[in-house]
């Protein structure tokens, strides 16, 4: 596994700044935007890849509550933070894009408050795994990111329902898009899945490595308790 | 299943007596909420009309905040002499300990909303121009959506640093949908505007799968070690 490790972090290089290039200067640019529009080749990818690592967290809590594998459980703590990253990307590049095309930073709509929420949901979940110490964080953090999943749906019905009785300046997707753009847009996407896939990587990593050294730490001193 | 509920009964008649005799968790809720309802009221300007468009929120915020005083202290007589050890020991059914807290939070919850709602009437002069009972419904699944995930997140901060802290960090991002509908639920009730049928079904809803969660999980949870 280790020897694909360069090899995609060449893949993640390559695919970021061809999509940068396509993004910036080969994408058509939007009839009624105009360049504005481009950051959606980073929002909708960074959106998507983060949802991507929150279901991978869900995945790892759930097996890790089945088999205890620790290695489970390091699969679910690099998600959340690869996940939770892409996530800020995605509420900081969609007002940026909001404020001169709707003329707001925010609004309250369905899809800016279920990602907010479900940002809020994984950093409550990230400082109960900072604030917790010793075996019982997996357990305890794989509960929270179950509870997390399940309350998923719920807030998008409650929102969907609240914002659908009291309507609010949203513009969809509108007509379908340009092939050209979603050409790009995929491109892009693909890219961001690499450079994801790359920092959870390193992350699981780091993470494995950090627990066999904190391991082999207590054993140390334990020999050293005993000896003395 | 008569062991269940007779061990669940034990525990709440004890946490019952207890309160009873000492009235830790309902007097600091109680002076908490007054105190919130007091600032509020500064914040705002409370008048008929305008506070019956935002007493639904300040309401359900108040009492969040209230219950989060007193589900932070369900376990703290239990780590006194290792009270929690000896459950996590003895062969009783984790769920029936759990059934217990969760009841008896809503007992305490409950009955600082039946002294608090006078309070809310009279300083932010409401009255419903809906039907009111339909109030009471709303208020009950609502609370029950708060204790019983309050009462699994205390259970968990239990095991972290700064356990006072955690428990609202954890338990407010996952209340945001209940929260919302009760908060909808009683303005609708207020304003006489509204459907509150879609409300009511979504906080049955997370009652019962909140409650199965919780149920599934608080084991787990207990024993971790």
């Amino acid at each position: 596994m280790k020897r694909f490790f360069p090899i995609l972090a060449v893949l993640t290089a390559v695919l970021l700044s061809y999509a940068l290039y396509q993004a910036l200067v080969a994408a058509p640019t939007d009839q009624l935007q105009g360049d504005v529009y481009r950051i959606i080749y980073y929002h909708v990818p960074s959106a998507w890849t983060a949802f991507l690592f929150f279901t991978i967290n869900f995945v790892a809590s759930v097996l890790y509550l089945i088999r205890r594998n620790l290695k489970a459980d390091a699969v679910a703590v690099a998600a959340a933070e690869v996940g939770v990253v892409f996530c800020t990307v995605v509420l900081i590049t969609g007002p940026l894009w909001a404020r001169p095309v709707w003329g707001i930073w925010w609004t309250w709509d369905i899809r800016l408050t279920s990602t907010l929420v479900l940002w809020l949901i994984y950093v409550s979940y990230l400082i109960l795994r900072r604030f917790s110490s010793g075996s019982q964080t997996p357990v305890l953090a794989a509960a929270l990111a179950i509870f997390g999943a399940l309350d998923v749906p719920l807030v998008y019905f409650s929102i969907w329902f609240f914002r659908t009785q009291h309507p609010q300046p949203v513009i969809g997707d509108g007509g379908s898009m340009d092939p050209r753009m979603l050409h790009v847009l995929l491109l892009s996407w693909a890219a961001f899945l690499c450079f994801g896939f790359l920092v959870f990587w390193s992350r699981y990593r780091l993470e494995v490595l950090q627990r066999q050294l904190e391991d082999a730490q207590a054993q140390e001193s334990l020999l050293e308790a005993r000896s003395s | 299943m008569s062991g269940f509920s007779s061990i669940t009964g034990v525990t709440l008649a004890k946490d019952i007596r207890l309160e009873w005799r000492s009235k830790d968790a309902i007097n600091s809720m109680l002076f908490f909420a007054l105190l919130v309802v007091v600032v509020f009221s500064f914040a705002f300007d409370p008048r008929a009309e305008q506070s019956r468009q935002i007493a639904g929120g300040l309401v359900w915020v108040a009492f969040l905040f209230a219950a989060v005083v007193a589900l932070n202290q369900t376990w703290a007589r239990e780590l006194r002499n290792q009270v929690l050890d000896a459950y996590r020991v003895s062969p009783a059914p984790a769920e029936a300990l759990f059934l217990a807290k969760a009841l008896g939070n809503f007992l305490f919850v409950s009955v600082l909303e039946g002294l608090m709602t006078p309070l809310f009437i009279v300083f932010y002069e409401l009255r419903s121009l809906g039907p009111a009972w339909e109030l009471l419904p709303v208020a009950m699944l609502g609370t029950w959506a708060l204790v019983v995930n309050g009462t699994f997140f205390a259970t968990m901060s239990l095991r972290t640093r700064s356990r006072e802290i955690m428990l609202p960090l954890l338990l407010f991002p996952i209340s945001i949908p209940a929260l919302l509908a009760m908060v909808n639920a009683t303005t609708s009730i207020l304003t006489g505007e509204g459907a509150i049928k879609f409300w009511v079904v979504l906080l049955a809803t997370y009652d019962v799968v909140f409650t199965i969660v919780s149920l599934l999980l608080f084991e787990l949870v207990l024993e971790a070690e």
